[in-house]
């Protein structure tokens, strides 16, 4: 279209503006004339051969006009009376310019002027939706279009030459048509309706065009044709949308968080980032950068908002994600949780020595390399031209694939031969392999799970790594010092929300819910009591606890462990051995943890490149919980851990 | 989970010398540490003693294994050797075949050993001899039953199976949910 437009620039405007209109108009007016004549046309066009269709059409329509000679002049006439209105529409409504401009090359294409039509209409339902004055304006032009599409079918070498010479008489064919039953009432109400009738009309006629057509070459044309001016309108409805976001966006730059309403506006995700960008820097420096008349909330807001749409987070889970972080922080997370971690693998020190099955891998053709001083057993894996869970090593049990984050709990609770260590959550045992390779096979490890399936992959992942002093067994953690008890250490590694862990498992990121929260923190407060109860705090060379998550919200984590510090006064935090990680919150949202708080640890996926992970390490220095003397304490060390257990027991259920 | 019977115990070492051989007295009684052999859920486990007084306290429904697992006992009453076995067959078996890299993978896969995949082979291998099977790095992947002796090793065809398979540590992957 934009290319007739182009063409006009010659013509006067007035003449075209004038047909536009008056077709409009008239067209609207009813549709039962506009049926009957359709139908003469198309019985009258049947008789024709194919090829030579479009030209009679124009013979067709010049018999018309000349029997009609009145309809075009009163189209005319009341084209004239509407100009001025279309004018200004045609300036305020500028957007729409663009969406013609997508559609001109297809008249140029067009060998059927029934399909063009059809499609025209389509566009002109589009624009009724958008605009009343619009509605006239591209109505007009489509018919327009179809016109020339019937010319450019015969005449298409020349087609703008031939455009503007007959367009006045195809123009008045159509206007006649309508007219004649119309008589020139604009009947403005029934527009809408009529207009939908038309639609459904024109494309009975198109498909009754294409049976009687015998051509095939013609028909397998149309087909074409069909598809391609599909594609140009899903084109140029993608640039309106586009069109229309960035008008939005230009002035949401500026203006945050504009209106409400504006989440019903498509968006579009580049635009989205480019708003994040430019938030995030007027709020790395608001005092200069703001806006007066936003508060930091209303950028904080609309911030979260699109960072929830970009990364496609629930908002309930951005909220929650995006209050740990400083602002570029929070976008470093973000940006992390897309990206896939490392493969680390542990080397079995049961089976195997880090230098042999790393020489065994390079063998295989693997690309590794040591994961860094923190670790003597962790590999990285680069690449791997065999699947590296599947290989002869795997299968004899000389290294585990697990993840850089799940080493740190067990780096921490730093197992000793011969102790008696529990596993409270064990199961898929990469953790529990680790620690029963660190105790050399000796002592008694405990692998507890409360899910059943989940600890088949636990036995076999014991056996296939050769480990043999394990009991494992299927108690909720929570029965545990009834169970067993007196242990030296233990490692609760406990269910989580997962936030640590969006790399892999994405789906955390809608699926969680605050009631999910309060149930997980919930258990998590329980299961950290029922271990701690469950320790011996006279064991010579133990008495440690260690509670870790996946997870890194403040809720699962410090607020668990100085929750587990109020109801234990038995209980310290020590240093975790880990020598990097950011320290544990000790105040957060009003909120304020116990300053020892300090000693725990977090990692992020965007700092250490590993799973995002928290640590904390108990000592118990006392086997009764008594508030805050220590002096029944050390009387208390002396008698035997089982009535220990029992008192701990009693105490935890009084609670 | 209880000790194993006269008629059990027979038919488990019976099974077992047919890999170790006498060395089967160095698995029941042990210099370091007293083991025992424990039935559960018609599962034969092996364990240290001490392991296994600690693990009465936990109930037979939520005990789902202790120590080492050797295998099952069929309904027939026959004993079927697990994989899982192999740690401890392989410290002590009287007779071991080395398969080449490129038998590897067919023999994890659950295949048969043919003659063309034998790297090594004990001396004096009888016929029907319960093996270890090793790769050439000495990493114990499985065992079989050999069956042809090693004389007779010599005069056969390339194709020719030497070592039927019975167990290996592919099984660790292709049958977990079945194994424990």
């Amino acid at each position: 279209m934009g290319r007739r437009q182009n063409n006009k620039q010659g013509v006067p405007q007035d003449v075209d503006v004038e047909k536009r209109t008056g077709k409009t108009v008239t067209k609207r007016t009813k549709f039962g004339g506009n049926r009957t004549n359709r139908r003469r046309l198309q019985e009258e066009s049947k008789n024709e051969i194919p090829t030579t269709r479009a030209l009679s059409n124009i013979e067709l329509t010049r018999k018309r006009q000349a029997n009609d000679p009145l309809r075009a002049n009163g189209a005319k006439a009341n084209g004239n009376a509407k100009k001025v209105k279309v004018g200004s529409s045609a300036t305020t409504n500028g957007r729409t310019a663009p969406k013609k401009d997508a559609k001109g090359p297809l008249p140029k294409r067009g060998r059927n002027a029934d399909i063009d039509e059809e499609g025209e209409e389509e566009l002109d339902s589009e624009a009724e939706i958008s605009m009343a004055e619009d509605e006239q304006d591209s109505d007009a032009d489509s018919g327009e279009e179809a016109d020339a599409a019937l010319l450019a079918s015969d005449a298409s070498d020349m087609v703008s030459d031939t455009e503007d010479i007959p367009q006045p008489a195809e123009k008045r064919m159509l206007w006649d048509d309508e007219g004649s039953d119309a008589s020139a009432s604009d009947d403005h109400d029934d527009a809408l309706l009529d207009d939908e009738f038309d639609e459904a009309l024109d494309s009975d006629l198109g498909s009754d065009d294409f049976d009687s057509g015998s051509d095939f070459e013609a028909k397998s044309r149309r087909t074409v044709l069909r598809q391609q001016r599909d594609e140009a309108m899903a084109q140029a409805e993608l640039e309106d949308a586009q069109l229309q976001t960035n008008i939005a966006g230009d002035t949401l730059d500026i203006l945050p968080d504009d209106d409400a309403d504006e989440e019903d506006q498509p968006t579009d995700l580049a635009m989205v980032q480019m708003r994040i960008q430019e938030i995030t820097r007027v709020l790395s420096n608001f005092k200069e950068m703001r806006d007066p008349s936003r508060s930091r909330a209303d950028y904080v807001t609309r911030l979260q908002k699109d960072l929830a749409l970009y990364y496609d987070y629930s908002e309930f889970m951005m909220q929650k994600l995006y209050d740990l972080f400083t602002v570029a922080e929070a976008l470093e997370f973000f940006e992390a949780n897309e990206v896939p971690r490392p493969v680390i693998i542990r080397t079995n020190t049961l089976k195997s020595r880090r230098r042999d099955l790393a020489q065994a891998l390079i063998n295989r053709g693997v690309n590794l390399d040591p994961v860094g001083k923190w670790s003597k057993v962790g590999l990285q894996v680069f690449e791997s031209p065999v699947p590296i869970g599947a290989t002869p090593e795997y299968l004899a049990g000389q290294y585990m694939i697990q993840a850089a984050s799940s080493f740190l709990p067990v780096m921490s609770l730093a197992p000793k031969e011969n102790e008696r260590i529990l596993d409270m959550c064990a199961a898929p045992g990469g953790k529990t392999t680790y620690i029963a390779a660190l105790m050399k096979n000796t002592g008694l490890l405990v692998a507890n799970d409360a899910n059943r399936d989940r600890e088949k992959a636990l036995v076999a992942n014991l056996h296939r790594m050769g480990v043999k002093n394990t009991i494992v067994c299927n108690h909720d953690g929570r029965a545990f010092p009834k169970v067993m008890g007196g242990f030296d250490r233990i490692l609760l590694d406990a269910p989580c929300s997962g936030t640590g862990v969006i790399s892999k498992d994405p789906s955390v990121k809608m699926s969680k819910t605050s009631e999910d929260f309060r149930v997980l923190t919930h258990l998590q407060k329980e299961l950290i009591l029922a271990g701690i109860d469950s320790i011996d705090a006279n064991s010579k060379t133990g008495g440690y606890f260690v509670y870790s998550t996946c997870s890194i919200t403040v809720d699962e984590n410090e607020d668990v462990v100085n929750y587990a510090l109020q109801k234990r006064p038995n209980v310290k935090l020590i240093d975790t051995g880990i020598s990097f990680g950011r320290e544990g919150f000790t105040s957060y949202q009003g909120k304020h943890f116990h300053p020892s708080l300090k000693s725990t640890r977090r990692f992020y996926p965007h700092t250490h490149n590993m799973d995002g992970f928290y640590v904390a390490k108990f000592k118990k220095f006392s086997n009764t919980v008594t508030s805050d003397s220590k002096g029944p304490a050390k009387s208390q060390i002396k008698s035997k851990p089982k009535p220990k257990a029992v008192k701990a027991t009693a105490a935890a259920s009084t609670d | 989970m209880r000790p194993l019977t006269e008629e059990e115990t027979k038919i488990l070492f019976f099974k077992l010398a047919k890999y170790v051989g006498k060395n089967l007295t160095y698995l029941v009684d042990r210099p370091d540490e007293p083991h025992c052999f424990r039935l559960h859920k018609e599962r034969v486990y092996y364990v240290s003693e001490a392991i296994m007084r600690k693990s009465v306290n936990i109930a037979r429904n939520q005990l789902l294994s202790l120590g080492t697992c050797f295998g099952k006992f069929t309904k027939t009453r026959k004993f079927r050797l697990h994989v899982t076995a192999l740690d401890y067959l392989a410290q002590y078996a009287k007779y071991k075949v080395w398969i080449k890299p490129n038998g590897e993978m067919p023999f994890l896969y659950g295949n048969h050993i043919a003659k063309a995949h034998i790297g090594r082979i004990t001396e004096d291998t009888p016929q029907y001899q319960g093996v270890v099977i090793y790769n050439m790095a000495d990493v114990p992947i499985g065992f079989g039953m050999t069956a042809r002796s090693t004389a007779e090793l010599r005069k056969l065809d390339p194709t020719a199976v030497i070592v039927f398979h019975q167990a290996d540590v592919g099984e660790y992957l292709r049958d977990e949910n079945t194994l424990f």
